[in-house]
């Protein structure tokens, strides 16, 4: 027989060739799947296996259907760290701030801050750190919660239904008694997938009572939004229902709403319902006039706390990321919080936004440099000058302030009666406000350089005018 | 049946399994697209979507497709990029073992810019604007003219950066 070759006539050749085609068989095959698999993918971006709804606030079961989004959530429980941002290594709670800018104790005598003042940790922790801190050990309200829970089922059932009247309820709760029936409702999650998803769609929106009426406040003001198409939009219209965030609002707006929801100054206190403090504009000196001219129930003028030192009434700024961010170069060219905090990564076939929220530092090539073609290092270089710039001129800003607590703390001890010492406290309260300002919010000065120095060179002008009319009212008496 | 006519069917059965399946899995990722110079060949495996959508508006895309500038115009160097590249992006994109954002080889690199001069030479002509290596590219400043401001997940290569994740 010439119907088959001679070598096939070996026994080993056999099995070696017919060894090798099923080999290579499997290999098509599997290559076969793969392709299969990416371009399922890419058609079908994620497979609903169960129900979620306006309730559903443990992110786990959203996991289910959108596993790719909540492992990356998840990681927002692993520590990071950059220069001057992050949190302390395997300790159980961060290390504390105060180490490090020992000012920031004098500043905030006789408020609860001065108390324990810690470096944030990620997401996941938001809520676990605000039932551990030590300012506990103070009368604390329940707007803490706004932000530190997946809070909104609590609002509609303290509401009967209606998340407003909840929220308006809420304030007059202690933090323990209303962490206990959020933890009895069995809602106790931080932040969660349903606080900026829409459960059906999971179209991005705003949930948070603050958030809404702030907006809406700073919509019906006459302060320049030229980073918020739609505010501009509804102020050229009839103005006839308050701005909605939810159906006017771009997905790009959206896409830094979301996080404006926490990342902000408020006033979380007991007297009144939680506050932005949005209605004169988004400016530092904006949020001071706001609060300078608003009235607690009672009447008093607006502080936060009576300076522990010269009983000034003065104001503590929280974290205003999204008033500052406003204010910069990034948010005018139509850059989002998500871009550069979630910037969309590839997994597989499909895009997919990083849930895990973090500093761009430690993501630069899918932060920055889908935009800014240049080397990584050159990029890093360039934050780094800024930040550095920042805290320089804040050191001096407290520098300033500290002065200017020494001189009025002399004109105390040599008997300079209270009334004199008005315009030094009076001035105490703009340099204050200011520095804390910048120190408070998340950035060191990178979400707006310019801005930041500007605030900081004003907080410096004031506490060298407070110490020079603390040292003349020592003169004079 | 005599053992050496056994092992014929063995392999014979074998052989057409084998180019069975290749021939389906040849068809179902598109294969032959990859012959055309149709620029959706170039999103059959989804990475380059990004690129796509921003080359639709862009300023080039009413005269230059994707092959136009990022493939020679002679007839075997253009087959010989085209299996190059294909080879390391089905190797790439199957094993996910590929540098993100993804960034044009200096190969490519050089393609691109002889493909500037082609149509371009007479209005460069002596500029100094060359296709020699190291010399200015007309990317380094046009860079927007195929794919927009922002390419979404690529970048152009840059033979200065060092690779690697941020420290």
């Amino acid at each position: 027989m010439t119907l088959f070759p001679d070598v096939l006539k070996s026994k080993k050749t056999v099995a070696l060739v017919a060894l090798g085609l099923v080999a290579a068989t499997a290999g098509v095959t599997a290559l076969l799947v793969n392709i299969f698999e990416r371009k399922s993918e890419a058609r079908r971006p994620y497979v609903r296996l169960v129900e979620v709804t306006e309730d559903t606030t443990d992110p786990a079961q959203w996991g289910v259907n959108w596993p790719k989004e909540y492992d990356t959530y998840k990681l927002t429980a692993l520590s990071t760290r950059t220069r001057f941002g992050g949190h302390g290594g395997s300790e159980a709670m961060p290390q504390e701030k105060m180490d490090r800018d020992p000012w920031l104790k004098r500043m905030f005598a006789g408020y609860a801050f001065a108390i324990d003042y810690r470096d944030r940790r990620g997401h996941a922790y938001m809520l676990a750190d605000q039932e551990k801190t030590e300012r506990l050990t103070k009368p604390q309200s329940g707007s803490c919660l706004h932000c530190h829970a997946s809070i909104m089922p609590l609002y509609r059932a303290l509401g009967n239904g209606d998340a407003m009247k909840g929220f308006e309820a809420s304030h007059k709760l202690t933090y323990q008694e209303a962490n206990k029936q959020l933890h009895d409702l069995g809602h106790a999650h931080p932040v969660s997938c349903v606080d900026c998803h829409e459960p059906k769609t999971m179209k991005l929106r705003v949930t948070r009572p603050g958030f809404i009426r702030g907006v809406q406040a700073f919509a019906a003001s006459n302060a320049p939004a030229p980073h918020l198409p739609s505010i501009e939009r509804w102020r050229a219209g009839d103005r006839r229902a308050p701005y909605d965030p939810n159906s006017l609002a771009g997905q790009t707006e959206m896409r830094s709403f979301v996080c404006g929801q926490c990342h902000v100054e408020y006033y979380c206190g007991p007297k009144q319902p939680l506050t932005f403090p949005w209605g004169k504009g988004l400016r530092a000196e904006n949020v001071e006039d706001f609060w300078n001219t608003a009235k607690f129930p009672d009447g008093e003028t607006f502080f936060d706390y009576k300076h522990a030192e010269t009983g000034a009434p003065v104001l503590k700024a929280q974290h205003p990321e999204f008033e500052l961010w406003s204010q910069g170069v990034h948010a005018r060219s139509g850059v989002s919080c998500a871009d550069c905090h979630m910037p969309y990564m590839r997994d597989g076939a499909t895009k997919v936004s990083d849930h895990w929220v973090r500093s761009p530092l430690l993501n630069i090539n899918r932060a920055c440099q889908t935009c800014h073609r240049i080397p990584e290092n050159e990029i890093k270089a360039r934050v780094d000058l800024i930040q550095e710039r920042n805290h320089a001129l804040m050191q001096r800003a407290a520098q300033a302030l500290m002065d200017q607590l020494d001189a009025m703390a002399e004109a105390k001890k040599d008997g300079v009666p209270d009334a004199q010492l008005a315009t030094a406290r009076d001035l105490q309260r703009k340099a204050q406000w200011r520095l804390d300002f910048i120190a408070a919010e998340n950035s060191m000065g990178f979400h707006a350089p310019q801005e930041a120095a500007r605030v900081l060179g004003e907080a410096i002008d004031y506490a060298r005018q407070g110490e020079t009319a603390a040292r003349r009212a020592r003169r004079k008496s | 049946m005599s053992v050496p006519q056994k092992s014929l069917w063995l392999l014979l059965v074998l052989a057409s399994l084998f180019v069975g399946v290749g021939a389906y899995t040849f068809r179902y990722a598109e294969g032959l697209s990859y012959f055309s110079a149709d620029p959706k060949a170039c999103v059959n495996c989804h990475i380059m979507q990004a690129s796509f959508d921003s080359w639709q508006k862009a300023s080039h895309h009413n005269v230059a497709k994707c092959v136009d500038c990022h493939l020679p115009h002679a007839l075997v160097p253009k087959y010989l990029a085209k299996a190059d590249n294909g080879y390391r992006h089905s190797k790439g994109f199957t094993f996910q073992d590929f540098h993100e954002p993804i960034l044009v080889t200096p190969r490519n690199d050089a393609i691109l810019q002889d493909n500037c001069l082609r149509c371009h030479e007479t209005l460069v002509h002596g500029t100094g604007l060359t296709g020699e290596r190291g010399a200015l590219r007309c990317v380094h400043c046009h860079r927007n003219v195929g794919h927009g401001d922002k390419t979404g997940m690529g970048r152009i290569y840059d033979s200065n950066e060092t690779k690697g994740p941020a420290s």
